[in-house]
């Protein structure tokens, strides 16, 4: 351990730095240093101004007041080189990689002069082995990105950051991507990493992550710091008060007496498209009145699944029974009449038209359909404005009025939309596909309370999602998809995340210890 | 300097952006007025006087108008599916074509019904000639940027071979053009002794009910939908190859409206320069107008109106009629920088 004596050298100081987006404050004085080797965890609610903070420190925008200094030199502002060169290196949520290049192209991209007599690739090549053996790093120099695993990708990305002679890594949610071992891995290199004396900056909100890799936490609420505590005086609830700003209040999950079956597959295959892997021989029943949750990595069947529940994809063998009849139509008109209310993955990708305004969102699905339009055909205003206006109460969708674009929207309010959109039809299945990814602590709690209303009402829900922790809060059954393949229906009070993290690993025949002794 | 999205534009500003925007253009193309040694207010004023300063002026910056409001819908509905129909060129000679087969006595109409056949089957022809390239991008994913506009040539060899060989009129003393419109089929004049012809009447009404369908029927919902999310329209059960096919009817089929109203309104006859460009101006029509179809008359006026001025100008002083394409593409392009101005503010630092 280099460095380690007391006090360690500040590397990185942010001060009084403040931002202003219009009437929005995005950064308020916002003052923060990293040290030597520390790893310093950013945690704060969507919104809350942890990415403009990074955007400010890249370069991308410049700070209304404030300044940047790393190793006690000024940063530039606005100037996205000088912070690459100062040693800032940032591995981002959506990953920036060219699915066509290799590892090696990729890591060196931009790096090699634009002219010049001879490639510089063998010394290259042998200094990113360097770093990936240094760091517990492992991928292969030579293979396409685009076959590589999300875990592996994430890995070129440090390891481009490292090859540009980051000393200060900059994280932005790096474990929404990853099962909970591959997280382990990740912690492992972040540590091998603040060992050799680089500063880590970690960006979740995901408490446990947050306890288990960071030795300092700073917490920003609405574009203010809050708080700055060190990680070992401190525990979840007191960071999730501190984040959110008040108690945190979990819906109350009942279990009740699951009724008729209403969805069931069975043996059923589905063909992936554009890259999704395929559903193999998957079955599974949901009932009314219980909640089914569905875990594993992205990119392991979910996508078809989801295409398949929401009439957008048909089976290629296998039969699939709605409340006992096999289905024959697959479209997604269908799929509505019948009842099934589809919470879609990305809200902004597939749930909202950004220009049209909120009423006319709130209608996709009732084209044609009286009483909002007559004959089928021309709209009626008057109606479409009540119908509106009530969901908007109902729902507590707040925002400047019906009239505005839907792209004006928080993402809270947005995800509110489109359970306004399909929950008013009383549902009997509920397909919720990550329905509180990007979510704020308030708008959580709302979108599980409808859920859970939902299903005390009598509707069945499946629920998909990448956090462990809601899927076992919430679900009475969880099943597990890995390689397209679902694992059997467990009780969910019966299995632990570490369970289902070595089922989603691959291993879908592990059951829980407890339930394997009994 | 750095552009930051506005959480909502102003009205004022979004009224005043455009006619800020062509008052530029007109500055900028100021500098060649200087350039070619006059006077920049008295060519201007010219330029005014020759578009909208007199009843013959008026009539005639109208008469070209209505091929341009029908070009300028055609592309306006398109572009808000976010169809890339660059081929109404081709459409417009394809109704052109189709009011020349109707409308000069190759086939027998009952008179009455001649002027509402022209139209129909003009729009029929041109929404047909937009079909293959529809086709091809649903089916095939073939863009149709590409498709639609070399198609336009390919329509163009079809009129230039008819009008060389089968349908020459042997009238013509040797130039290729197609025998005269039937007497009733020639559009009635709405002001007489100029060209204005009843295809303003049919432009104006087409304007108004493309503006209602977009608006207030559940074609329209469509169109937008498919156009500003596809993903999403998909996922709520909008077909999409429906929605494009009715776009493409109706887009092809106003293009082709246009070569009606030039046939059987304007010059009587098919010729090969039936249409200078009226299909590629219609795209700076759709565009000045943001895509709105009401807006699309008034930009097209406004278009018809630098076209003719400009003629009229350089008749007067020694500046060439050429500046009006100069006026007009500085007016797109001014139009498209201050729409997005409208969406961003502009922080200088």
């Amino acid at each position: 351990m280099r460095g380690m004596d007391n006090p360690r050298p500040v590397i990185l100081e942010i001060d009084h730095v403040s931002k202003r987006f219009g009437a929005l404050v995005a950064n308020d004085d916002i003052s923060l240093s990293l040290a030597r080797g520390e790893v310093l965890a950013l945690l704060g609610e969507n919104g809350a101004g942890k990415t403009t903070l990074m955007n400010i420190l890249f370069g991308h925008y410049t700070a209304d007041a404030g300044s940047v200094r790393v190793a006690g030199r000024p940063l530039p502002p606005g100037n996205t080189r000088a912070a690459l060169e100062a040693g800032l290196g940032m591995v981002h949520q959506h990953f920036t990689l060219a699915d066509n290049l290799s590892v090696l192209d990729n890591v060196t991209l931009g790096t090699e002069p634009l002219l010049s007599w001879r490639s510089r690739r063998q010394a290259a090549r042998r200094r990113l082995q360097d770093l990936a053996d240094e760091f517990g790093l492992a991928v292969h120099p030579e293979r396409l990105v685009g076959e590589l695993s999300v875990g592996e990708r994430q890995r070129v990305e440090i390891l481009k950051a490292l090859y540009r002679g980051a000393r200060i890594l900059i994280l932005d949610e790096p474990t929404a991507v990853l099962t909970p071992q591959e997280s382990e891995h990740l912690f492992a290199t972040l540590r091998a990493m603040v060992a050799r004396g680089l500063s880590v900056v970690f960006i979740s909100h995901k408490m446990h992550e947050i306890l288990a890799v960071s030795d300092r936490v700073a917490v920003l609420r609405r574009g203010r710091k809050v708080g700055e505590v060190a990680t070992a005086d401190t525990d979840r609830h007191a960071l999730a008060e501190m984040m959110v700003g008040r108690a945190v209040t979990r819906p109350e999950v009942s279990h009740l007496e699951p009724g008729a079956p209403v969805l069931e597959l069975a043996g059923v295959h589905v063909p992936g498209r554009d890259g999704a892997m395929a559903l193999a021989d998957v079955s599974l029943t949901v009932h009314e009145r219980e909640i089914v949750g569905v875990a594993g990595v992205a990119g392991n069947g979910q996508l078809t699944l989801a295409r398949l529940l929401c009439g957008l994809a048909r089976p290629a063998s296998g039969t699939v029974r709605w409340r006992g009849a096999a289905v024959t139509r697959w479209s997604p008109r269908h799929f509505v009449e019948l009842g099934i209310a589809r919470i879609p993955e990305d809200r902004h990708a597939t749930g909202v038209f950004p220009e049209m305004s909120v009423w006319e969102n709130l209608l996709s699905e009732d084209l044609r359909r009286a009483p909002f339009w007559r004959g089928g055909r021309v709209i009626d205003g008057a109606a479409c404005r009540r119908h509106a206006r009530d969901l908007m109460d109902r729902f507590d969708i707040r925002c400047d009025g019906m009239d505005v674009p839907a792209r004006l929207l928080s993402g809270g309010n947005m995800q509110k939309l489109i359970l306004a959109r399909v929950l008013s039809r009383r549902p009997r299945l509920i397909l919720a596909n990550q329905p509180v990814r990007g979510l704020d602590e308030g708008a959580i709690a709302f979108v599980h309370s409808q859920l859970l209303e939902a299903k005390a009402g009598g509707s069945a829900v499946l629920l998909l999602s990448e956090d462990l922790d809601e899927l076992l809060a919430l679900a009475d059954r969880v099943v597990v998809m890995a390689r397209g393949h679902m694992s059997e229906a467990l009780p969910a009070d019966a299995v632990s995340a570490r369970d289902l993290g070595l089922m989603m690993g691959g291993d879908l025949g592990h059951r829980p210890a407890a339930e394997a002794a009994s | 300097m750095r552009l930051e999205p506005r959480e909502r534009a102003p009205l004022w500003l979004a009224v005043t952006a455009p006619l800020v925007a062509v008052a530029a253009s007109l500055l900028l193309t100021s500098v060649l007025v200087l350039w070619a040694g006059e006077s920049v207010p008295a060519a201007y004023a010219l330029l005014f006087k020759g578009a909208f300063g007199s009843r013959f002026a008026l009539t005639e910056t109208l008469a070209r108008a209505t091929p341009l409001i029908l070009t300028g819908l055609a592309a306006a509905v398109a572009f808000r599916a976010r169809f890339w129909n660059i081929g109404a060129e081709g459409q417009l000679y394809c109704g052109a074509l189709a009011t020349t087969w109707l409308g000069t006595g190759m086939v027998a109409v009952h008179p009455a019904l001649m002027i509402p056949m022209l139209f129909a089957a003009g729009a029929l022809a041109g929404g047909i000639a937009l079909l293959l390239p529809m086709i091809l991008k649903v089916r095939l994913k073939v863009d149709e940027v590409v498709t639609t506009l070399l198609l336009n040539f390919v329509i163009l060899l079809l009129v230039n071979y008819l009008l060389e060989g089968p349908w020459k009129d042997p009238m013509s003393l040797g130039w290729p053009q197609a025998a005269p419109i039937v007497d009733e089929g020639v559009l009635p004049r709405l002001v007489p002794r100029t060209r204005l012809h009843l295809g303003l009447v049919v432009g104006l009404a087409a304007a108004v009910a493309v503006w209602l369908m977009m608006r207030f029927t559940v074609w329209g919902y469509e169109i937008r939908a498919v156009g500003q999310n596809p993903q999403a329209a998909a996922f709520a059960g909008i077909g999409i190859g429906a929605t494009v096919l009715r776009v493409a009817l109706l887009s092809g089929g106003l293009a082709g409206m246009a070569g009606v109203t030039e046939v059987a309104g304007l010059k009587g006859y098919l010729t090969l320069d039936l249409s200078p460009g009226f299909g590629y101006a219609g795209i700076a029509v759709a565009m000045l107008a943001a895509l709105h179809p009401l807006g699309v008359v008034l930009s097209a006026v406004f278009l018809a109106g630098i076209y003719v001025g400009a003629d009229s100008m350089s008749r007067a002083v020694n500046i060439p009629n050429y500046i009006a394409d100069v006026i007009v593409a500085c007016s797109v392009l001014a139009v498209l920088v201050s729409l997005m101005l409208v969406r961003f503010r502009v922080r200088l630092r």
